[in-house]
């Protein structure tokens, strides 16, 4: 930003992305204290006791889809991809924002990022994970998944390079495995800094063997960073190519609704929408619960809800536009499809709250004061939780329940197992993300020390300029 | 004929099983631990146990889903190893002769099964001693060819492992030679009497040796008597000749010679012993590119089309039905205003010996159809010769006789219809006899009642309560043979399990007499008995096999030749020589016209209308899992019945469909869901038989509603005075199709004979528009991509215009492919796994009578799938020759083939629908077919099993495959010859002259996907004058 409006400048004013008063001392203590010093509580324990039970619910759904076949979901002829895939498309794009928020923001050095990316890109491994499951799990025959890979084996057999499936498995293990790395990586200073406080001898040895022998010498910053700037650049195009594939599994098909080259900037912006969403929903309580105000300020609130506002307007741009191909192309089915079908058919009502929740409700982010409030800020990111779930439902089901021969056309529900892993996995994720606020630092100490560092010379920096353009005029 | 072979001594020997046993003839080889427990006369404890258990389990009434895992047990009992065994007599194979079964080879043999005791000729393939498949028998003049889809199904019926298995009295475990015992003893102590108080209730029957046993049984015990019955009975076509003629004959109608044929409530292409060749006659006039000579042969000329006309047909019906929806005009009635317009047509066309033709005015609520009725009457006239009017067999003897009376009137006797003396033998007023028999067990003068076949206690008028006749205590011994332990059988004291007509010797009648040898084609699975070995016992001869019992009667008849060679003629082309009969001349009796007798309050009050159901019949199909999974062919229901309502009639009565109402008349009530139907008659509501049996077996026991509780004797088909009322419940209709309108993107082309002679290609049209635009791929058109020599490209011709939708592709395929069933609930769930649908639309909006169309759908086999390209593991793929190929083995379920395939042929295996467990079945299926496991895609293959044999063939004769050699499965049974396949490479085969035709048209084809699997548009020739009539009353409205 080389021009400042002296009314951002007022708001950064307003809200920093640190609140003042912190040195590298407090802030290190703080941050650290919340794995090693602060006690169990039972708040902590029910909330992973919950996590834990829907994973137990996963586990029984998943026991059960093996033992009796994949008929126990909803699927059925016309609609032969449902909850699954759903699932898969929602938590894939949930990840999105974590990988945005470490990559590009990092690239783009938009310091309001560091308080949020470490929770943010757990997030996105927690979510990848989730994602995952799903396509592995609606295969007739899961256990022959493998021969999605291009493994050498007797037969001579390689997948079938064309089909998009091919394309998602390549996209979503390198997804995956770059997530991985960037988060890990980024740990490892904030591993060092948890064994050289650890009380407890265990822990101290756990951290020291995670931390991989971390001294924090200037050749291992030298190093860290250079590694950091590294993965952040591979992992940038990842947040625009994962799920731009994905959207390949719709556009690569025939079917209308599904036939569509306005998908892959679509689905990304979707998917950042979607995750900013999340990492809202995650942010909230937990700056709440552990009392992080100073350093998940309104200020990330604000910047989160635009990023918000932002997506949602070309996710929205995205439906118009669906509509209005369908309407110039004079295609009959894409017509129906778009036209009749979505709006008016038999899941008028999915797509009706899909709008609400992803188009009309975020029209209030206009409006600071909701941007700035965090409960406020929360509910609407649940809606557009719930609106981009069901945006996907849309596109899955109602392309797929009516297509070019009305003699093939049916109606799809989920059962209840459709259900159950769902909130099983909704339950994974939880106690994931329950296991990590309690056993690793929710906010990068080592980052947040950077930040106390750059304030403090940005202070000095700008009272240096004032005193500059005092001289000058 | 080669003699006997001496039955395995290790086998029979009684020593081998340590008792004192007889040596049985062919089916107690299987019996060896029945055999045992029989020496000492007494069942030993454990098997007691055993036994009774697997009677419990067999009428377990379990739920069907686990019908497929229960099965297991039931044949360890019978001692089945996984391999059957030849019969022990010589059957004689229809082409080749075995000098020994070639492993891996399948051989024919021709034989016959029996529908309602009229016998289709079909060939059954064996493979390896087991009947795995049904075709039809090309030299039977009732099959042509052709089978319906009862007949593929006889396959499932003979293995099916609920079907009774042991002789058991009162319940408790028999034996054969216990029952011999007893009927011999019989024998004696009424031979004393004359037979008095001896009743044997047969079902309708034509076998010649049967009857010949019967007649011979009636002169030995001239106080016995012998009554038949049948819930579909034909009664009134047999009263309504002797009304017009003075005597009971089968009318034979001669379709391809009908200009204009007048359905009058007449399923003709569905009911009646002829019905596959008069659907074959019937479509040879339909198709205006081919000559019907050509078309019934199977050939495709070069020559230009002859100039024989198409046909018109006028269907007056009260409930749609395939014959309805073949039509080119159709008028829904209330089935009891039939004779108000067949009087109407009387008078028109003069019948009663007046030159001058009467004009009979129609009640009031059927005067708005005057003037279609007079167009259709002059169209008729205007036929000269060349017309046809048929009753159909549900209504009255009155109306049947005025049928024939306006035939001999119009001078289409002799023409398009022809009188045969009658064909099935015993008691021609079937209703009647039973009338009788239920008089006499009242009166208490039966005291044995000997019931061969038959279910009377499940399907005899309400009004006659067999069943508690039966059971009342008046009869001292009740002996019932059937296929399964059914609602008679528990009844009656004795039950003998009857041999199924594929383990059995035995003979019957086509509709023209045509006698055809039922040869076994496997000793009999569960030891079954066939009602000659039962009735020769009765005469005193035990201990004859079948085969003596047929051989010596046909020895009696004078066949030409010696009687050796014509035995073995007779047994290799599936027909007995000289044995069909000659036409009879035929005139009217009386000159005044008969007046139908006046129903019960002419009104337009409601109608409760009876149909036979077109998969489970009279419900002796019931436990047919095939046939409770085809769909319907005007409902698409699937394992249920329903009461089907017009549109009008279902907002006046405030029914949805689904909402179960409850049918009343007088003490009698059901209750059953409504289905809205559209083009049923606003007064009538139909509903079929055959449902809610209650041992039928573990597939067909609670399936449906029972609704012969409302059936009584007066009104065998039809009646009013009944009431119907909304219950408030619910009950999900399994259908397979939910839409119903083709939503105007023309799946069916259809245009009238008019618009084809304006522009035959007018079904193209579509295409033309869409054009092929410039394209930078390599991109040969099909046709100059296919050329001669360039090896063999497959593909498809479905003429929508003769296919008359009636399901026989659906069960022939199932048949063939080993296609499972999954039961109501999957079917509910859209699961169904039948790899040809039959979509059935309704044109247009109208709602009171739109046209109906049928369109089998099977994989297309497009040259550009779909569905190839979205596999990740390259499980589907293209063969050279063309075929979309399914690797079962590779696929890994992802399901994506099906999401982009845009014609939704593909079925996944959601769960373990094949039954890999039950023995019987294992020895059903073909061998060449893999059993799909679960987690997999299927779809159809175009039987690749079959081109793939026949590959074989040519390469070992060192010779090409011809274009017309490989015949798939739904093409082979197809009654009408709607579907043709073959090479189109060749252009002298006929899928290559039919894709040649105007008419042809590929569905969804501006998809490029470039399906090789085409239609012909359907063509309808409507009456101009009554297509005047509809407009101005369009216009009117």
């Amino acid at each position: 930003m080389t021009h400042r409006d002296p009314e951002s400048d007022s708001a950064a004013e307003a809200s920093p992305v640190l609140a003042p008063g912190h040195t590298y001392g407090t802030v290190t203590d703080k941050i650290s204290a919340l794995v090693l010093v602060r006690p169990y509580n039972w708040r902590w324990f029910l909330g992973l006791g919950v996590g834990f039970a829907l994973t137990m619910m996963l586990l029984l759904a998943i026991t059960v889809l093996l033992v009796h076949g994949v008929g126990i979901w909803g699927v059925d002829v016309p609609v032969m991809w449902g909850f699954a895939i759903v699932n898969f498309v929602w938590w894939i794009g949930i990840g999105h924002a974590g990988t945005l928020i470490s990559a590009i923001l990092l690239l783009l050095k938009q310091d309001w990022r560091t308080s949020i990316n470490r929770f943010a890109e757990a997030m996105t491994l927690f979510a990848v994970a989730c994602a995952g499951l799903f396509p592995l799990l609606h295969l007739g025959r899961p256990w022959v998944f493998y021969w999605l890979l291009p493994y050498p084996n007797t037969m001579a057999l390689w997948p079938q390079w064309r089909s998009p499936l091919i394309w998602d498995v390549f996209a979503v293990s390198t997804y995956a495995t770059v997530s991985l790395l960037f988060w890990y990586v980024g740990l490892i200073p904030d591993l060092a800094t948890l064994r050289d406080r650890a009380k407890n001898r265990w822990a101290g040895y756990i951290y020291g063997f995670l931390a991989m022998g971390w001294r924090g010498s200037a050749r291992h910053w030298h190093r860290y960073r250079t590694a950091y700037l590294l993965l952040a650049g591979l992992a940038t195009p990842l947040v625009v190519s994962v799920h731009s594939v994905v959207s390949l599994d719709f556009t690569v098909a025939i079917l209308p609704g599904w036939h569509s080259t306005i998908f892959p900037p679509y689905f990304v912006a979707g998917a950042i929408f979607s995750g900013f969403a999340m990492v809202v929903t995650i942010a909230v309580p937990l700056r709440a619960a552990y009392g992080l105000h100073d350093f998940i300020t309104t200020r990330h609130l604000e910047n989160m809800a635009k990023v918000m506002l932002a997506t949602g307007l070309i996710v929205a741009y995205g439906y118009l536009m669906e509509a209005f191909t369908a309407w110039y192309s004079h295609d009959p089915y894409e017509r129906f499809v778009q036209l009749a079908n979505r709006p008016f058919g038999p899941y008028a009502h999915t797509y009706w709250m899909m709008l609400t929740c992803n188009v009309f409700i975020p029209q209030l982010l206009w409006f600071r004061s909701v941007r700035t409030s965090a409960l406020g800020l929360w509910v609407l990111a649940f809606f557009v939780n719930i609106g981009m779930w069901l945006e996907r439902y849309v596109i899955v089901i109602t392309s797929l329940h009516r297509d070019f021969l009305p003699s093939s056309w049916a109606m799809y529900h989920g059962t209840v197992w459709d259900y159950a892993t769902y909130y099983g996995t909704l339950g994974l994720f939880l106690s994931l993300m329950f296991l990590f606020i309690r056993f690793l630092p929710v906010i990068s100490i080592s980052e947040m020390r950077e930040l106390v560092h750059e304030t403090e010379q940005d202070q000095e920096r700008r009272a240096e300029q004032l005193s500059t353009e005092g001289t000058v005029s | 004929m080669k003699p006997r072979p001496d039955p395995d001594p290790t086998l029979t020997d009684a020593s081998s099983v340590g008792g004192e046993l007889p040596i049985l003839s062919a089916g107690p080889l299987f019996w060896r631990s029945l055999d045992e427990r029989a020496e000492n006369g007494a069942p030993r404890p454990d098997q007691d146990q055993g036994l009774s258990n697997l009677v419990a389990l067999q009428f377990d009434p379990s739920s069907r889903r686990e019908f497929l895992r229960l099965m297991a047990g039931s044949l360890a009992l019978g001692g089945l190893s996984g391999c059957a065994i030849q019969p022990t007599e010589s059957i004689v194979p229809y082409v080749e002769a075995p000098e020994q079964i070639v492993p891996g080879k399948p051989l024919f043999f021709s034989t016959a099964v029996s529908m309602n005791g009229f016998a289709c000729g079909v060939l059954v393939e064996s493979q390896m001693g087991r009947p795995t498949k049904i075709e039809g028998n090309p030299d039977h003049p009732a099959s042509l060819g052709a089978t319906d889809a009862f007949a593929q199904a006889a396959v499932l019926s003979f293995y099916d492992p609920d079907r009774s298995q042991v002789v058991t009295r009162d319940g408790r475990v028999e034996t054969w030679d216990r029952f011999e015992t007893l009927l011999l003893s019989l024998r004696e102590e009424k031979a004393r009497t004359k037979g008095a108080g001896l009743r044997i209730l047969t079902q309708s029957i034509t076998s010649p040796t049967l009857a010949d046993q019967l007649r011979r049984l009636q002169e030995q015990f001239p106080e016995a008597k012998w009554h038949a019955y049948e819930p579909i009975t034909r009664d009134a076509v047999h009263a309504g000749c002797r009304q017009a003629f003075g005597e009971e004959m089968e009318p034979v109608y001669h379709m391809d010679k009908a200009d204009v044929v007048v359905a009058l409530d007449a399923d003709f292409l569905a009911w009646g012993p002829g019905r596959l060749k008069d659907a074959r006659a019937f479509a040879a006039r339909r198709e205006p590119e081919q000559s019907p000579r050509d078309y019934i042969l199977g050939r495709r000329s070069d020559d230009a089309p002859a100039s024989v006309p198409m046909n018109r047909l006028y269907a007056i019906e009260c409930t749609p039905t395939i014959t309805g929806a073949s039509a080119d005009h159709r008028l829904p009635i209330a089935a009891q205003d039939i004779a108000a317009i067949v009087r109407a047509i009387a008078g028109a066309v003069g019948v009663g010996g007046s030159s001058a033709p009467v004009k009979i005015t129609l009640p009031d609520r059927l005067a708005q159809h005057d003037k279609w009725i007079d167009a259709m009457v002059r169209d008729l006239k205007g036929a000269g010769g060349r017309g046809l009017v048929i009753a159909g067999d549900p209504q009255p003897k009155e109306v049947h006789a005025l049928a024939h009376l306006i035939n001999h009137a119009l001078g289409n006797v002799g023409k398009t219809v022809e009188y045969l003396p009658r064909i099935d033998e015993g008691p021609a007023d079937q209703v009647g006899s039973l009338r009788e028999l239920i008089g006499d067990i009242d009166a208490g003068a039966v005291d044995t009642l000997i019931i061969l076949g038959g279910n009377p206690a499940y399907n005899a008028p309400a009004d006659f309560h067999f069943a508690q006749g039966l059971s009342g205590g008046k009869i001292r011994l009740r002996i019932h043979l059937g296929l399964y332990h059914d609602e008679t059988a528990q009844l009656c004291h004795w039950h003998v399990p009857e041999a199924h007509g594929l383990e059995a010797w035995g003979d019957l009648r086509a509709f023209d007499g045509t006698a055809t040898i039922q040869q076994p084609l496997i000793a009999p699975l569960y030891g079954g008995k066939s009602a000659l070995e039962v009735l020769a016992l009765l005469l005193g001869e035990p201990g004859r096999s079948g085969l003596e019992i047929v051989r010596e009667y046909w020895g009696r008849q004078s066949l030409p030749g010696d009687f050796e060679s014509a035995w073995h003629q007779a047994l290799r082309t599936g027909t007995v020589a000289g044995t069909a009969r000659k036409p009879k001349a035929v005139a009217p009796r009386g000159n005044d016209i008969p007046s139908p007798a006046p129903r019960a309050g002419e009104s337009a009050g409601l109608e409760l209308v009876f149909r036979p159901d077109p998969a489970v019949w009279d419900g002796r199909f019931a436990n047919n899992a095939w046939l409770q999974e085809l769909p319907r062919p005007l409902t698409r229901l699937t394992w249920d019945n329903a009461a089907l309502i017009s549109p009008a009639q279902a907002s006046r009565l405030g029914v949805q469909e689904g909402d179960v109402v409850e049918l009343r008349q007088g003490g009698r009530k059901v209750r059953i869901p409504a289905y809205i139907m559209p083009g049923q008659a606003d007064p009538s509501i139909t509903v079929t038989l055959g449902y809610g049996r209650r041992r039928a077996g573990r597939v067909g026991n609670g399936v449906g509603v029972d609704v012969y509780g409302l059936r009584t004797a007066d009104e065998p088909w039809f009646g009013s005075g009944f009431e119907v009322v909304k219950t408030g419940r619910q009950h999900r209709l399994a259908a397979t199709q939910h839409h119903h309108r083709m939503e105007g993107r023309e799946p069916i082309r259809v245009a009238g004979l008019a618009t084809y002679h304006e522009a035959n290609d007018f079904a193209q049209a579509h295409e033309q528009d869409r054009g092929r635009g410039p394209s930078l791929f390599d991109d040969p058109a099909p046709q100059e991509r296919h050329e001669e020599g360039m090896g063999n490209a497959w593909g498809m011709a479905i003429n929508l215009n003769t296919c008359t939708g009636c399901g026989a592709c659906v069960a022939a395929c199932q048949a063939e492919n080993n296609i499972p069933v999954v039961g109501r609930d999957q079917v509910l769930a859209a699961r169904e796994m039948q790899w040809i649908r039959i979509d059935r639309y309704f044109e247009g909006q109208s709602e009171e009578n739109p046209p109906i169309d049928f369109q089998p759908v099977a994989c297309m086999h497009c040259e550009k799938a779909p569905c190839e390209i979205v596999c990740p593991v390259g499980a589907t793929t293209h063969s050279a020759e063309g075929l979309n190929e399914m690797t079962y083995n590779r696929c890994v379920g992802t399901r994506y083939c099906s999401n982009n395939c845009p014609y939704k042929v593909r079925r996944f295996n959601f769960f373990q629908y094949s039954d890999e467990e039950t023995p019987s079945l294992k020895l059903m299926r073909n061998p060449d077919v893999t059993v799909r496991p679960r987690g997999v895609m299927e779809k159809c293959t175009y039987c690749v099993q079959r081109i793939n044999e026949v590959r074989i063939a040519a390469e070992i004769q060192d010779r090409t495959v011809r274009g017309d050699e490989v015949v798939t499965a739904c093409q082979a049974v197809c009654p009408s010859r709607a579907i043709v396949f073959g090479d189109i490479n060749d252009k002298q085969s006929a899928v290559a002259k039919a894709k040649a035709s105007p008419r042809n048209y590929g569905l969804l084809s501006e998809l490029n996907t470039r399906p090789r699997t085409t239609y012909l548009a359907k063509l309808r020739n409507p009456n101009p004058e009554i297509e005047a009539l509809t407009r101005h009353d369009s216009q009117r409205s």
